[in-house]
C-alpha cells in the first residue's frame, strides 16, 4: 500500500504548480500509469481523494490513462504487448528486448476552471 | 478551462535524492546494493553469512530498513559491521531521503560495500530508487516458483536474483528450474545465485560476484 505515499507526491506536485489562491479552481489531474508500474489505480484514486478532502483541492478529479506494457525485440523486430510483464520476446524467444512502454508513473497535466476575478 | 502541463514523474523528488545518494556512493567508490524480498525469505541471514564470508577482506556496512524494531540491526552489529537502523514506523518501503539521512551516520570513506536491507515487501520497494548500483531480489524456495510472475515489477528492476533456502528443495513444492524460467521470462538479464544459509552452499559464488564489483568501482 504505497499508493498513499504516491498520492502525497501528486498533491505536492499540484501545490508546486498552482499558487494557493488558484488551487480551488483545479478540476482534473491527469496521470499516466503503466501496466507494470506496480500501482493499483483505484487505490491511488482513493488515497488522493482522502488526502484532498476538505482542502482547496477537494474538487479535483483524478483521470488515469493506463499505458499497456509493450516490448520490442532487438533480434526479430517484433513489437508485442502482454499483461503479464513478460520481457522475453513471445515471437522468437530472444531475451534481447527493449521495454517501449508500461512502466510510466507521471502527472501529465492539470485542468483548471478559468479564474474569474471578482469585481471590486 | 485551461491546462497546465506538468509531465513530471510522480516520484521525481525521490529520484532526485536517489541521484544525490548515487553521486555520493560513486565519489567514495562505494558499491551499494538494495536488497529486497518478501518477509522471511532470508535477507538478514544472507547478510550475516556475507559479512562472515567477507570479514577482513572487504569493508562492509549495512543499512537496515524495518517497519518496527531494531532486531535486525542488533544481529548485524554483533558481527562487528557498522550498521544503521531505519525504522519506518509502518511505511512499507524505504525512500531515498531515509537512506540519505541514514548515511550521515556512516563514514563512506571506510565503506567499500554498502548493503541496504529494504523492508520485506515485493511490491512497494520496486518503485523507489535509493541510489543503489543494483537491486538484488531474494526469492526463497518455500515461497514457491511463481513469485516472479506475481511480482513482475520487482523482478524486472533487479540485477541479481538469489534463490535462497535451496537446502529445503526436497521438502517444498517448488520447481527450481521453473522458478528460474519464470524469473528469466520477466527479466532475461538476471544473474542468478542459488544459496542456502544453513549449508552455506552457493554463498561463495555470490561473494565472488561481490568481489568482482569492487574492481568495478575502482577499489581493491
Amino acid at each position: 500500500m504505497h499508493e498513499l505515499a504516491l498520492a502525497q507526491n501528486i498533491v505536492e506536485t499540484i501545490h508546486r504548480a498552482v499558487p494557493p489562491e488558484t488551487r480551488k479552481n483545479v478540476r482534473v489531474v491527469r496521470l499516466q500509469v503503466g501496466a507494470m508500474a506496480g500501482v493499483v489505480p483505484d487505490s491511488l484514486e482513493f488515497s488522493f481523494n482522502a488526502l484532498v478532502a476538505k482542502t482547496p483541492l477537494s474538487r479535483v478529479r483524478m483521470e488515469i490513462e493506463s499505458i499497456p506494457f509493450v516490448v520490442e525485440c532487438e533480434a526479430c523486430g517484433q513489437i508485442s504487448g502482454n499483461d503479464a510483464g513478460i520481457s522475453r520476446c513471445l515471437e522468437c524467444g530472444s531475451g534481447k528486448t527493449r521495454i517501449r512502454s508500461g512502466t510510466e508513473l507521471q502527472v501529465v497535466n492539470l485542468e483548471l476552471e478559468d479564474f474569474q476575478e471578482e469585481a471590486v | 478551462m485551461s491546462i497546465i502541463t506538468i509531465e513530471r514523474k510522480v516520484l521525481q523528488k525521490n529520484d532526485e535524492v536517489a541521484r544525490r545518494n548515487r553521486a555520493l556512493f560513486f565519489s567514495h567508490g562505494t558499491f551499494a546494493i538494495n536488497l529486497v524480498s518478501s518477509p522471511g525469505s532470508g535477507k538478514t541471514s544472507i547478510l550475516e553469512r556475507t559479512l562472515q564470508q567477507l570479514k577482513g577482506e572487504l569493508k562492509v556496512a549495512v543499512i537496515e530498513g524495518d517497519i518496527q524494531t531494531d532486531l535486525d540491526a542488533r544481529r548485524i552489529a554483533s558481527l562487528g559491521a557498522p550498521v544503521v537502523q531505519i525504522v519506518t514506523n509502518g511505511s512499507c518501503h524505504l525512500e531515498a531521503k531515509l537512506v540519505e539521512d541514514a548515511l550521515s551516520n556512516l563514514d563512506l570513506a571506510q565503506v567499500q560495500l554498502l548493503i541496504i536491507e529494504n523492508v520485506g515487501n515485493l511490491v512497494c520497494p520496486a518503485n523507489y530508487d535509493l541510489g543503489e548500483a543494483v537491486k538484488v531480489v531474494v526469492a526463497s524456495t518455500t515461497e514457491g516458483d511463481d513469485k516472479p510472475l506475481k511480482y513482475p515489477a520487482m523482478f524486472r528492476n533487479a540485477t541479481v536474483l538469489m534463490i535462497n533456502k535451496i537446502d529445503l528443495l526436497p521438502y517444498v513444492d517448488c520447481n527450481l528450474e521453473q522458478l528460474k524460467k519464470n524469473a528469466l521470462s520477466i527479466n532475461p538479464g538476471l544473474t542468478i545465485f542459488e544459496t542456502s544459509c544453513v549449508t552455506k552452499e552457493g554463498l561463495e559464488g555470490w561473494c565472488a560476484w561481490l568481489r568482482s564489483k569492487m574492481i568495478f568501482v575502482g577499489r581493491s
